[in-house]
């Protein structure tokens, strides 16, 4: 990462911590997890909580339909890191690698259900154009998604545009394949606390 | 509590603690970050870019903010502070959005 502290200003407990997570899953720890045990109390042990909430807290949306929501905000953002996790842990989810692909695609014709579809729009405006009428509310709305489940997207859309700009901004390593897929498994059976 | 607001709660808790808990850089130049607006070069050039579009950030614009005298610990915070800043921002965008779009749907249920 590009700051020294975020590789190397760990405590003892959590250099061997991650050591042991290397050993026993054969993949370094991804940089996303290691920056939230970066003085957690400043920014990770909070950051965690809300990205929990967000993404596996009680909704109307599906885990896979959230995950699907985290890379496409990150698409928009073009954050590669975060693309290709969210991708993995999407596909993982919904357990079908293509309607994630069409979706992050050309969402006008992927297979989605149509509140998914102008959801998904509508926060690629929100994080494109870093602002929202009422107008492309309605047509979300018109979709039929419901109000609970647009501010629950939006919770998605808030945690995912804070961790795309630290992966940005502190250029998070890319991982190999068969890591980001690891890494999409743990997600799915322990979340993000 | 609604699943709404303890979404909403853990995010405020977060801004909360961000801005105005403790930190190594100022608590002024950490609001200053989290709003992007007000801060002295070379800061304000590297948060701007954390906000707006942090995929232009460079190994260069890291060194400038390091360079101005500022630490690795300070500059973590601040690039923290404008990432939250900034999605704090459209999580708010879209709320206001929602509420004005369901207010003219059903006048008696504004809020």
């Amino acid at each position: 990462m590009r700051l020294d502290v975020l590789n190397h200003g760990y405590p003892r407990r959590t250099k061997l911590l991650f050591a042991l997570i290397r050993r026993f899953s054969g993949h370094p720890v991804p940089d996303a997890a290691r920056i939230v045990f970066y003085r957690p109390d400043f920014y990770g042990d909070r950051a965690k909580h809300f990205t929990h909430e967000a993404m596996r807290g009680p909704s109307a949306w599906s885990v896979g339909d959230r995950e699907l929501m985290a890379a496409y905000v990150s698409k928009v953002n073009r954050t590669a890191f975060c693309i290709a996790a969210h991708t993995a842990t999407a596909t993982q989810a919904y357990q079908d690698a293509d309607r994630v692909t069409a979706a992050l695609t050309d969402l006008d014709t992927a297979d989605l259900t149509e509140p998914l579809r102008e959801t998904l729009r509508m926060l690629g405006t929100l994080t494109r154009e870093r602002t929202l009428t009422a107008d492309d509310m309605r047509k979300v709305l018109a979709a039929g998604a419901t109000p609970d489940q647009i501010r629950d997207a939006l919770a998605v859309c808030a945690a995912f545009n804070i961790t795309d700009r630290l992966a940005d901004t502190f250029a998070f390593a890319l991982l190999t394949p068969e890591a980001f897929q690891a890494g999409a498994t743990y997600l799915l059976k322990r979340g993000y606390r | 509590m609604p699943d709404d607001d303890r979404k909403r709660a853990a995010l405020r808790a977060l801004t909360d603690r961000v801005r105005n808990g403790k930190g190594e850089a100022s608590a002024e130049l950490r609001a200053l970050a989290f709003d992007n607006n007000g801060l002295p070069p070379p800061l304000d050039a590297l948060m701007a870019k954390v906000a707006e579009d942090a995929s232009q950030v460079t190994d260069t614009d890291l060194a400038a903010a390091l360079a101005s005298g500022h630490t690795e610990d300070q500059i973590f915070e601040l690039v923290v502070c404008a990432a939250v800043g900034e999605s704090t921002r459209l999580y708010d965008a879209g709320l206001a959005a929602l509420a004005e779009a369901t207010a003219e749907e059903n006048p008696a249920d504004a809020s």
